[in-house]
């Protein structure tokens, strides 16, 4: 437990902060030298609107990066939602993007594979790349794009069609009329989303039948089908009950290795479980990335520790 | 200053501070709840809700027992109207003899508070060449004595409306074969069937072989005048085909004369059988046998008897052709008329009212310009229906139809093909009027297929339009189905435009027949709809026409709810094949 005499965080506002923090050395806020003045600054820069570090930790640096974001900024009409946030997402691992509510975690996620392009008011600045390819170049083919990521979203969005032409259907969109391969891909993904032989009897069916977690299984089998480069996940297991996030866990335990997966999370034990890497990102602004290990056990920063112990947020 | 707080390794699994006195901050928040307790007041009746309920339910119930009373009159009529009545013979005070079906029974309004009011009955007489009425009202009071006769006889009658009369004699030639009621009745009975075939024949050699040599003449006339308006009246061409039709109405003329030759003979073996009754008052009337429909005992039928005279009655109802002003014989052109316009209404209307919804609700960018499309469209379902009809004349007819004719019937002007109306104009105009109910319908539809749907396929990689065909309008076709019933329900009901745009009391041909090209959408065509204006506040017989009118409302309430099941039919399907339980 906490000691009662840890006071809250910014409560000391007497002390301005630097406006332009230098990142802190790997390991400097180790051994309880770092100190809440400090910390205080940080959330004081940001309310200030002014720019802050982020705090990215040199085995991020290190990976080999499937995806890369650069500088990047996101405006709804006139309100900034990201700040310059630049990260690199590892090849083949879990990163999981933590932060409290409205910090911009789930933008950043669809701005991944551009759906935010769906809203007029959205405008971008900065750039992302994918393997090297721009994705916010003016030459970008969305959808060419878009075939390239897979998306799996809060709430289950199966298609109202039957189980087979789910899994299927990025094939379909593709004009793939094969059956063998149809079959073929529908039963791998099926298999790799651990759905396989729960609607293996009943392919034909309609998908709108399925339980909430098999429909949350179908969809990251839907995502899959296509075997994408980069595995997106906005709070896959929000609207699911504790088994049934047991079993989607265990899912993203077992595409690690394959996949690329770039999952946003509301629960801190989730992202301790399942991610490799950590991002935390706080009202627009990354405020640190690291591996999973350090960020819960040895943060950087202050305020990355107060809200993973949920001390704010 | 503040003490840092110590960074030593935590669980990974993070705890929340004791709230006591850590979070100062929030102290003051929860002090404020106490204090004395506010008295609370008993939950009222009308907190409890339960005088809404009552409300609530008993306007669903006015409403409910407003339909079932509509469709309780509807029905009792129009159910009633083909049953046989017994013949009533009367002898009045004055000694006059009156001899019909009892139609009505009513008190005599100014009996004041008299316990046994005086009654009065309506009497259908017929016989309307003899008497010049066909209805006759009589007091009960002036009655002096009344009987069923048991050979009685109605003859449902080509011309001048029914007949009733007791058979005396039958006559072939002119010269009795047979004397007394039983003996011409039954002479008739043995004659009347061959007589209608051969009248039946008759009429089909008319309209059938006679009308394929008109139509023939008729489109060789056209073809050499428009030989004519192509190279001038005056030019040698013109001259060869005037030569070549002269040359074809002559051999058409032969094999005229030869059709109209055999339709004579057989209407002069049919007019040698003749039916003598006695009427009411005892006058000896022959009546020609082909031009007697039917002809009933009504009193001496057993209810088996005057329920088969019922369906028989029906069955013409349903698939003869009107006589008499319409308020006898069949309504099947009016029923094909209904159904057939309808359904090219239905073509029009689904797809334009589908894409232009599409439109507002999927491509155009949000704005006022989008809301004021929007309320223009709803308002339009609120325009009456006879601007529609003026809307269709003028643009459909007049300017569509006239260009059509100007370019693709030049030779048959100054008469006009589509340049007035018919079925296609009424179909359109009543797309058009029918175009807002799909269009909001529709745009429902749309609005309520989830925004999850459409994410999920954009991130799959699908374009917009990948996603409208395969996820938003499969999702919403329930829903566009439910408009479309909507539309056909509107449509098949509405009147007043087609009054305008080509329903007509009677049309001499069904829009669709067996010469090329089969559906002839430039013919005018009857609606059941008009039907029952023209049997309600046209009629000559009103009194006769008055329970036609319920029978013909009672199947356009019917072909309407057979339509609406078809649609309804389609949405069931489609509703379970995409697992929308309810919509």
């Amino acid at each position: 437990m906490t000691p009662p005499t840890q006071t809250p965080v910014a409560s000391d506002a007497t002390a301005p902060g630097p406006a332009r923090l230098a990142t802190p050395k790997p390991g400097a806020s180790l051994g309880g030298d770092s100190n809440a003045p400090r910390s205080a600054s940080v959330i004081d820069s940001i309310g200030r609107k002014e720019f802050v570090e982020p705090d990215i930790h040199d085995e991020m640096h290190a990976a080999d990066a499937v995806l890369e974001i650069q500088d990047f900024c996101l405006h709804y009409g006139e309100a900034q939602a990201l700040f310059n946030v630049s990260l690199t997402l590892p090849r083949h691992q879990v990163t999981a993007l933590i932060g409290p509510s409205g910090c911009g975690k789930s933008t950043l996620l669809r701005s991944v594979n551009r759906l935010n392009d769906l809203i007029d008011s959205v405008t971008t600045s900065g750039d992302m790349r994918l393997e090297g390819d721009s994705i916010y170049g003016p030459a970008v083919d969305v959808i060419e794009l878009r075939k390239r990521m897979g998306m799996v979203f809060q709430k289950p969005n199966p298609f109202p069609m039957s189980i087979f032409e789910n899994v299927v259907y990025p094939l379909r969109i593709d004009g793939e009329r094969n059956k063998a391969v149809l079959e073929e891909v529908c039963e791998q993904s099926l298999r790799a989303a651990a759905l396989w032989n729960e609607a293996k009897d009943r392919l034909k069916d309609s998908a709108l039948g399925l339980s909430g977690g098999q429909q949350q299984r179908l969809c990251i089998a839907r995502a899959i089908a296509a075997e994408p480069e980069v595995l997106l996940m906005d709070e896959p297991c929000s609207a699911l009950d504790p088994i049934a996030t047991g079993r989607i866990e265990d899912l993203i335990d077992e595409l690690r290795g394959s996949y690329s997966v770039l999952i946003v999370t509301h629960n801190m034990q989730q992202a301790s479980r399942t991610s490799d890497f950590t991002a935390f990102l706080y009202r627009g602004y990354l405020i640190e990335a690291g591996p999973t290990q350090t960020i819960f056990t040895q943060p950087h920063r202050q305020e990355t520790e107060d809200y993973i112990t949920g001390r704010f947020g | 200053m503040v003490t840092p707080p110590p960074v030593t390794p935590r669980p990974v699994v993070p705890t929340r501070p004791a709230s006591g006195g850590a979070a100062g901050g929030r102290e003051g928040s929860t002090a404020s709840i106490t204090g004395t307790r506010r008295e609370r007041r008993r939950t009222s009746l009308f907190a409890h809700g339960e005088p809404m309920v009552w409300v609530a339910g008993g306007s669903l119930c006015l409403a409910l027992l407003m339909i079932a009373g509509l469709i309780v009159l509807v029905m009792s009529q129009g159910f009633a109207s083909f049953w046989p009545g017994a013949i009533t013979r009367a002898v009045l005070d004055d000694g006059t003899v009156v001899m019909g079906e009892i139609t009505r029974v009513e008190s005599v309004a100014d009996a004041g508070a008299a316990e046994d009011p005086p009654q009065r009955r309506l009497l259908r007489t017929g016989n309307f060449e003899i008497t010049q009425e066909h209805f006759r009202w009589v007091d009960d009071s002036e009655i002096a004595s009344i009987e069923t006769p048991e050979d009685a006889v109605l003859l449902e009658r080509l011309a001048w409306g029914r007949f009733y009369g007791l058979p005396v004699a039958f006559e072939i030639d002119g010269g009795i074969v047979a004397e007394g009621p039983e003996a011409a009745w039954a002479s008739f009975q043995q004659h009347h069937g061959e007589v209608r075939d051969r009248w039946d024949e008759a009429r089909h050699l008319e309209h059938g072989e006679i009308g394929a040599v008109n139509a023939a003449i008729e489109r060789r006339r056209l073809a050499t005048r428009q030989v004519g308006l192509d190279s001038g009246f005056g030019s040698p061409e013109y001259a060869a085909a005037q030569g070549s039709f002269a040359k074809l109405d002559a051999e058409q003329q032969l094999i005229y004369d030869e059709i109209q030759g055999r339709v004579m003979a057989l209407d002069a073996e049919n007019d040698r059988y003749r039916l003598v009754l006695a009427t009411a008052t005892g006058h000896r009337t022959p009546i020609e046998v082909a031009s007697v429909v039917r002809a009933v005992q009504p009193n001496a039928l057993g209810t088996l008897g005057r329920a088969g005279v019922y369906v028989a009655r029906w069955y013409e109802y349903l698939t003869g052709e009107p006589r008499e002003a319409n308020s006898e014989g069949g309504v099947f052109p009016a029923i094909f008329g209904t159904v057939l316009m309808t359904m090219i209404m239905t073509l029009f209307v689904v797809p334009f009212g589908v894409l232009a919804a599409l439109y507002l609700r999927e491509y155009a960018k949000q704005g006022v310009l989008v809301s004021a499309v929007r309320i223009a469209v709803n308002n339009l379902a609120g325009v009456p229906s006879i601007v529609f009809g003026v809307f269709g004349l003028g643009f459909f007819c007049s300017i569509i139809g006239a260009s059509l004719d100007q370019v693709l019937f030049e030779s048959s002007l100054p008469s006009p093909t589509f340049g007035t109306g018919g079925i296609l104009w009424a179909s359109l105009t009543l797309a058009l009027l029918t175009l807002p109910v799909v269009i909001v319908a529709t745009e429902e539809a749309l609005a309520a297929v989830p925004n999850s749907m459409r994410e999920g396929s954009y991130a799959c990689g699908a374009s917009k339009w990948q996603t409208i065909k395969r996820i938003v309008l499969p999702k919403a076709a329930p829903g566009i189905m439910t408009g479309v019933v909507l539309a056909i329900a509107r449509g098949a009901g509405e009147v007043a435009p087609l009054m305008l745009v080509g329903a007509v009391k009677l049309a001499p041909e069904l829009p669709f027949d067996t010469t090329a090209p089969f559906f002839h959408l430039e013919r005018s065509f009857m609606h059941l709809g008009f039907h029952i204006y023209d049997l309600g506040f046209q009629s000559q017989n009103s009194e006769a026409a008055k329970p036609m009118v319920f029978t013909t409302t009672l199947l356009l309430i019917g072909i309407v709810v057979m339509l609406n099941i078809g649609a309804i039919t389609i949405r069931t399907r489609l509703n379970k094949r995409f697992g929308n339980a309810r919509i």
